[in-house]
């Protein structure tokens, strides 16, 4: 080998060395970078843990709960008309609710509904008002006149939704349709229909007046296939942070719902807001009854809400950087 | 500006027309149907298809639906099957207890809101930071009846430091003007009344208040952070602007656009909370009226209260849209 | 004495751990009424340079070394009030996009008298006076009118005129420039450069002018620096910068304008890679990566200055580019 040829190789190898080690950060998709931020965010990891063990007790409340939720074990010891409850003790943690009934298997094995409460109620907002909003979207993006006529005539529908207090209007829904879980769940759900509809037309909207959306159209490429393909995928993301917080949301309306009377009538299934809506007649003389399934809500509520506020952050294109 | 409430006003036609309908569909898919709303649950074949003539049901559903709106337009809501009294005069009655309250609320939010998310902005990270953003996650989630009960078994039953139900003490006697007790003590000259109400006023409104603060505080702080790294911002700080004008001037006007629009989106769900507040304290407003109505399935009630709200809150969005219009140049043109 | 003497400028932006070098090391003079270039591609360091000198950066997690004398006094060691008293009235600046950089919600009018009341004391009648004549001086037609309007209302062009208005409003001794056309359409371009020009000329302000046009370099400035990754690597006088280029880079950027007068057929030398394509100063030359003239020894430890032509013609290479090779045209005068 001649020394210009070494030279010449040390040269490049030198150079490319010393490039490796300048930062540069570009080319990161916004999926990854999204991810890589919720990762290092300390809202996230609370957020996530607290689901975790929430989702667990779920799963496995009934099993590990030391006693049966529905079964008025200590009945003779309680007696809430004389303002005589049993806080906690040895074998009873959290104490007896006013039917002599162990409150810690009550709060356990009540994960499991208010779970169920909180995942339906979401879901039916999700698909209902992520059909009606893609609809919207892609009628106001993509279909003329007339598609402009049916978006606004769905808009109007959902302005009449959102003009409604959600607590009245999900009463509305619990009146026609009687006291239930599933009345609570629908009326819920409900409610959140025009939220997740509004934001996706919103993000698709935003989408359609791109640049890309553009190009796609200039190249002849096909309506359906520019909103499935190119519109559809990138409007999501708002709509998955939305139904994050959604859960946090239902859970709480849930309660609320119970606490107007309207929630599960029956009692050998506990749910949080059930057990807080019955609880808080009591709440002058056993406020801790009320106090746990609250906490639970509380808690848990907070735990979707964290992650969801974290993850729109980390979507934030103007927050990066 | 006159054109804008016009068109505005014009907008609303369709939304309560559809609204009305709604209801209208609602009022005949209720179990039952109204004969037995009014009837109750034990009522015969007979005594329904009595009243069903009566109220004119066995007539085409467009002219039941004609009369509905007719009734609709005399204010006519129907008689409440709690007190028997119609329902209008039911809600003029208790409407002042849940403005007061919802006002309160407002006020308290809005005052402790906008200047929390302020100094949150101007001190990111700092532990008024951490604190107001952490402390507005937690208020969201806590459902406010169970916020009620606390603020009420803590402050009103232990400590005694407030009067844990109603507006005024009882044996109180004091003057009906307007139906705002505190403003009522005011213009009476009985300010121990004012007083007795306002101390009455201050858990129910603080409960009712957590939410819109939590959303106030957070819907700030976002803002001024955009606001903050704006170019316009910086041509401020170029021209060797005191603090305070860059503050005031600059950022804080700008910063606070979005946070008028959120007000007003967050009466609706003021309302709602107001249901729950007034019923744990027993305030004696709409609210409370609302939480009994609900339990009684007092129909006419519920149905004049979702169309009354949805005209509350149509208005409150009509007036910001036009107090958008006067704090923000770019929207009076078009 | 020089107006303003930025010796050895340093930022740094970011705390423990991640640190990036945005300025590394840069050096000029600004005299009385001079108007000085700072030439490079985005990135090179030229704003925030510009933002250190008027104090704009944020406290927080940027560092700022070096020093920067402005009439005997360091800019950059003044406390947050002091440096506050100088901009607007000593110093003042005039920013890239005139539609961002106006407050939309505040007329035109009160955005500039409210800088009048602070340095000058001006209120009322008598501001609003002086804010119309100030308009009329940026040749904004029907100036009483236009100081009640908002900045959406105005064109670009107009925009750009109010801010140079406000810049001007309190005389300043130095104006800072920072691509002040680049968003503007051409035609306007011309406008706002020949505006500047008479301002400069007829007040005896200084001005910095931070572009990464030469075009606008060679119709202005008195004397040129070219900045790459955060140093000056070339600084002469604008004649003799675009007759003699001797550093690689601005041979380079001089190559890769088009020019009506060059042989048909004739392709242009773009220099390749970006900006992102670098190494740290204190391992050798950051240019290295992208240079033809690229040689080992480049790499070892940053380049000092030489200067190869002239005294006043100042070359941060190892390997300036030989005298024979230069582009030798006529340069605009």
């Amino acid at each position: 080998m001649s020394l210009q040829a070494t030279t010449k190789a040390n040269k490049v190898d030198r150079l490319a060395e010393l490039t490796a080690q300048s930062e540069t950060s570009a080319g990161v998709s916004l999926w990854r970078e999204a991810y890589r931020r919720l990762k290092r965010s300390k809202m996230a990891i609370i957020g996530l843990v607290i689901i975790a063990l929430f989702v667990l007790v779920a799963v496995v409340g009934p099993w590990v709960a030391p006693h049966s939720p529905s079964a008025q074990l200590w009945r003779g010891e309680v007696f809430p008309n004389k303002g005589l409850f049993v806080g906690p003790r040895a074998g009873n943690w959290f104490g007896l609710d006013n039917l002599g009934r162990d409150e810690f298997s009550r709060v356990i094995v009540g994960a499991r509904q208010t779970l169920l409460v909180g995942v339906i109620s979401m879901l039916i907002g999700l698909v209902i008002g992520a059909a009606v909003g893609a609809l919207s979207g892609a009628a106001a993006t993509l279909g003329g006149k007339v598609g402009q006529r049916v978006d606004t005539v769905i808009m109007r529908f959902t302005d009449i939704m959102l003009a409604l207090p959600s607590l009245l209007l999900a009463v509305s829904i619990a009146a026609v349709m009687g006291q239930s879980l599933t009345t609570v769940m629908v009326a819920v759900g409900v409610v959140q229909i025009p939220t997740f509809a509004r934001l996706l037309r919103g993000s698709m909207l935003a989408q359609g007046g791109s640049d890309y959306v553009l190009a796609a159209k200039a190249l002849g490429v096909r309506k359906r296939r520019i909103a499935l393909t190119q519109i559809m995928p990138n409007s999501l993301s708002p709509v998955i942070v939305q139904a994050t917080l959604s859960l946090a949301t239902a859970i709480i309306e849930a309660a609320a719902l119970s606490y107007l009377g309207l929630g599960n009538p029956d009692p050998s299934v506990p749910e949080w807001g059930v057990m807080l809506a019955q609880a808080q007649r009591f709440f002058d003389n056993a406020p801790m009854m009320s106090v746990y399934p609250a906490v639970g809500i509380i808690i848990t509520a907070l735990g979707f809400t964290l992650l969801g506020e974290a993850m729109r952050e980390a979507l934030d294109p103007k927050l990066r950087g | 500006m006159l054109r804008l409430v016009v068109r505005r006003l014009l907008q609303l036609i369709p939304t309560l027309l559809g609204l009305s309908i709604l209801l209208f569909i609602w009022l005949n898919r209720l179990p039952g149907g109204p004969a037995s709303a009014i009837l109750g649950e034990r009522a015969t074949a007979a005594d329904v298809a009595r009243i069903n003539r009566a109220l004119g049901l066995d007539q085409p559903i467009y002219v039941q639906y004609g009369r509905f709106i007719k009734r609709l337009l005399e204010l006519d809501l129907g008689t409440s099957v709690q007190t028997g009294q119609p329902v209008w005069d039911e809600f003029v009655l208790r409407f002042p207890a849940t403005v007061e309250l919802s006002v309160a609320a407002m006020i308290i939010a809005i005052l402790v809101g906008i200047p929390l998310g302020y100094l949150a902005a101007r001190r990111r990270g700092g532990w008024l930071d951490v604190a107001s953003v952490s402390g507005s996650l937690i208020g969201i989630c806590v459902p406010v009846f169970f916020l009620a009960l606390l603020l009420k078994g803590i402050f009103a039953v232990n400590l005694g430091m407030f009067p844990s139900y109603g507006r005024l003490s009882t044996g109180l006697d004091a003057t009906h003007v307007t139906g705002f007790a505190v403003l009522d003590g005011l213009l009476t000259g009985e300010l121990d009344a004012s007083g007795d109400a306002l101390m009455h006023l201050v858990l129910p409104a603080v409960t009712l208040s957590s939410i819109p603060l939590a959303i106030i505080v957070r819907m700030t702080r976002a803002s001024v952070l955009e606001v903050v790294g704006e170019d316009y911002i910086r041509t401020a700080e170029s021209k060797g602007l005191e603090q305070k004008t860059v503050r005031g001037r600059h950022i804080l006007r700008n910063a606070l656009l979005p946070v008028v629009t959120a007000i007003g989106l967050l009466t609706g769900g003021l309302l709602s909370g107001a249901v729950l507040t007034e019923s744990v304290f027993a305030f004696g407003g709409i609210g409370s009226f609302i939480r009994t109505a609900i339990d009684a399935r007092d129909y006419p009630v519920l149905v004049g209260f979702i169309l009354f709200i949805a005209m509350v809150y149509v208005l409150i969005n009509l007036l910001v849209d036009l107090a958008y219009s006067v704090i923000d140049p770019r929207v009076r043109v078009h | 004495m020089p107006l303003l003497s930025v010796d050895e400028l340093t930022v740094t932006f970011g705390g423990q751990g991640r640190k990036s070098n945005a300025v590394n090391g840069v050096s000029f003079d600004v005299d009385q009424g001079q108007v000085i270039g700072l030439v490079g591609e985005s990135g090179c360091g030229k704003s925030v340079t510009s933002l250190a000198l008027m104090g704009l950066l944020p406290r927080k997690g940027v560092e700022v070394g070096g020093r920067a004398d402005f009439d005997g006094v360091n800019l950059l060691t003044m406390s947050q009030n002091e440096i506050r008293d100088m901009r607007g009235s000593q110093l003042a600046m005039i920013f890239q996009d005139p539609l961002s950089s106006l407050n939309p919600v505040i007329p035109i009018g009160i955005q500039v008298t409210e800088i009048l009341q602070r340095h000058r004391g001006l209120k009322g009648e008598p501001a609003r006076k002086e804010a119309a004549a100030l308009l009329e001086k940026v040749g904004i037609p029907d100036p009483t009118r236009r100081l009640k309007e908002y900045p959406h209302q105005m064109s670009g062009g107009m925009r750009q005129r109010a801010l140079i208005a406000m810049a001007v409003a309190c005389a300043p001794r130095l104006l800072i420039a920072d691509e002040p056309t680049t968003a503007l359409d051409v035609t306007i371009q011309a406008q706002i450069l020949e505006l500047l020009k008479e301002l400069v000329d007829q007040e005896g302000t200084a001005l910095l002018m931070i572009t990464h046009d030469l075009g606008v370099v060679a119709g202005l400035c008195d004397q040129v620096n070219v900045l790459y990754a955060g140093k000056v690597v070339e600084s002469a006088g604008r004649r003799e910068l675009f007759k003699h280029p001797t550093h690689p880079y601005t041979h380079g950027l001089l190559g890769s304008i088009p020019r009506l007068d060059a042989p048909r057929g004739e392709a242009l030398s773009p220099i390749r890679g970006s900006i992102n394509d670098r190494i740290a100063w204190a391992d050798g030359c950051a240019f290295a990566p992208r240079c033809d003239r690229y040689e080992l020894d480049c790499l070892s430890g940053p380049p000092g200055l030489s200067h190869p032509r002239a005294a006043d013609h100042q070359v941060r290479c190892l390997h300036p580019v030989p005298q024979s090779t230069q582009p030798t045209e006529e340069v605009p005068a």
